[in-house]
């Protein structure tokens, strides 16, 4: 799969709450709704300024904070096409892996705001269209292959009933 | 091989003799979900096709985070929460009966080499008890309560080794608040951390879950401690479950080993907009709050509230301060009203609310006010944290908390001590 996109640029410890201020998330289960307030805390025009396939590019520790999976569900629902950081927290990584949104650990110096991205899930290569260069990415351990391949957790789980890494 | 405590608790649990860095499927002993994340998980739950939880006696919801509703939306989620427990005969925790992670250990859910996830953030709080405990997303958690089992990645062990006494009026906050500034907010990511040495193992359990709870505001996965006679005394008469202590090897592989010396240690608080940014409080010392907040699943145990009521006793707060009170648990409250605790903090002035975790999440009961300080015993002071990106919260042990209650601006609690 080739995700293209603009690139939107944020700093180190963007955390779950400037994601999607826990203010929202309790309220509804209706993520068109969150996707809405995406980002929101950290630029309250987000939403409006953003474009099918466009990607979130920040520094380290992306997703830092609470387990709230309705983080990576709404900048799924926002139809950012992905994440690219130098590293995430953990928690927000896993969840992001099994709700289907793709992240990517790559070297993020090397892209700018508003550059124009190009990503290859399958050969795991970040083309900056805009510089002409080629970002090495840190592939995904095995599991997170696997799940990803079947399309998330929920994919797996129905088609395996049961975890089945084999 | 020698083990941390992470990877003897991966390895029972997975029955593969697990190093850091392994691949593991494990099995759970207990499983977690709150009002903020269950109604999601109930979702996939569905999804993935469940039909029957692994074992009803492992799980349990809590409804915390929004209790009671203030929204009819949030209404909606509890009742969905409800009604899932009903059908599923599992536990519920419903409005009133505290925080999660209170409850969770309060009730004798988990004991020392135990495997648990909850689907919060601030889950291995538990690792003061000796059990190997993490947060999840709600994914995960539906994968959980269908199999009781979960992958992970068996994490590599930062040790801490923290010697030497606290001075009065210093406490486990201060120590945690001056760790996670030294390491950072993403300096223990995908690790677990081990904390030991003489300054915890003379620390009561109820200050030890403070320390472990804030692991994670340093990415940690868990937060680690040895079982010891004190922790075999809080989990008499809470838990028919048998421990199963499990202790680091002396030769254990360790990717860092911290040494701490906390006799000098001074009071310290976090200030906005990240946990890690962190000052001694001197730096910070009169500078006028608003609010002040003592609760949560960090600080607000009967501990951290008979510290406030002896700070308060007989004193009035200052007229231009509000001061909230959120007890961790019925239990916590209970006793408290027992001791003559909340008597005293009424006296003073507290707004006293009902157990759970609305104000540091900022669902309700305490949303400050554009530009106003905040100063909170919560683990996080994320921007909007409590319910207004143009507020300002710095983080304080529950003492320093009641002191700057009473004199309106931060101040050093050893002077009131
Ligand atoms: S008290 Fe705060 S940190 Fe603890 S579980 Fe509730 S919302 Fe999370």
């Amino acid at each position: 799969m080739l995700l293209k996109g603009k690139a939107f640029k944020f700093g180190n410890d963007i955390n779950t709450d400037y994601i999607i201020s826990g203010k929202y998330k309790f309220k509804t289960l209706d993520m068109n709704e969150l996707a809405k307030h995406v980002m929101e805390d950290l630029d309250p025009n987000f939403y409006e300024k953003i474009h099918e396939g466009d990607m979130i590019v920040a520094g380290t520790n992306f997703g830092c904070g609470s387990s709230r999976e309705q983080a990576p569900l709404a900048i799924k629902y926002a139809k950012i096409s992905c994440v690219l950081a130098s590293s995430f927290a953990r928690i927000f990584y896993r969840n992001a892996i099994n709700t289907g949104l793709p992240v990517i650990e790559c070297d993020t110096s090397k892209i700018d705001a508003e550059d124009l991205l190009e990503v290859d899930l399958q050969k795991g290569i970040v083309y900056n269209k805009t510089k002409s260069i080629e970002i090495p990415v840190t592939p995904l351990p095995d599991v997170m292959i696997k799940i990803l391949k079947d399309g998330g957790l929920i994919d797996h789980f129905k088609k395996h009933g049961d975890f089945n890494f084999e | 091989m020698s083990k941390t405590i992470a990877e003897k608790i991966f390895s029972q649990h997975s029955g593969v003799d697990a190093y850091a860095g392994d691949l593991v499927v494990a099995q759970l002993d207990f499983v977690m979900g709150q009002d903020g994340t269950a109604p999601l998980a109930i979702n996939s739950f569905n999804e993935m096709g469940g039909e029957e939880l692994f074992d009803a006696s492992k799980v349990a919801f809590v409804i915390d985070h929004s209790a009671p509703s203030p929204l009819e939306g949030v209404s909606a989620l509890h009742k969905l929460m409800r009604e899932f427990s009903t059908r599923k005969k599992h536990m519920l925790y419903d409005i009133g009966e505290g925080v999660c992670h209170q409850l969770v250990p309060e009730q004798g859910h988990v004991v020392p080499g135990d495997l648990v996830v909850g689907a919060d953030s601030h889950t291995c709080t538990y690792g003061a008890i000796n059990a190997f405990s993490t947060g999840v997303g709600s994914t995960d958690l539906a994968a959980a309560m269908i199999s009781g089992k979960l992958w992970f990645k068996v994490p590599d062990t930062i040790k801490f080794i923290c010697e030497g006494t606290l001075q009065p009026g210093v406490f486990s906050k201060d120590l945690i608040l001056r760790i996670i500034g030294d390491i950072s907010a993403d300096g223990a990511t995908y690790m677990a951390t081990e904390f030991v040495g003489e300054a915890i193992s003379t620390m009561e359990v109820d200050e030890r879950f403070t320390i472990s709870n804030m692991a994670i505001e340093m990415g940690a996965k868990a937060g680690l401690m040895e079982f010891d006679e004190k922790v075999e005394k809080w989990l008499s008469g809470r838990s028919n479950k048998t421990p199963r202590p499990v202790s680091a090897d002396p030769d254990a592989t360790y990717i860092q080993v911290i040494n701490y010396d906390v006799s000098q240690l001074e009071p310290q608080v976090a200030c906005p907009h990240t946990v890690d940014n962190v000052s001694p409080l001197i730096e910070v010392e009169n500078l006028p709050i608003q609010q002040a907040f003592i609760g949560t699943c960090t600080n607000g145990r009967l501990n951290d509230l008979r510290v406030a009521s002896k700070i308060l006793a007989g004193k009035k707060i200052a007229p231009d301060v509000r001061f909230i009170v959120a007890p961790a648990s019925r239990s916590v409250f209970l006793d408290a009203m027992n001791e003559g605790i909340i008597q005293t903090l009424v006296e003073s002035g507290a707004a006293v609310v009902t157990p759970g975790c609305g104000p540091c999440v900022g669902t309700h009961n305490g949303v400050p006010s554009d530009g106003e300080v905040v100063l909170s015993t919560a683990n996080r002071n994320f921007k909007g944290r409590m319910g207004n990106s143009k507020a300002f919260i710095y983080l304080a042990s529950p003492a320093t908390v009641a002191s700057s209650a009473l004199t309106g601006k931060i101040t050093d609690p050893r002077s009131f001590i």
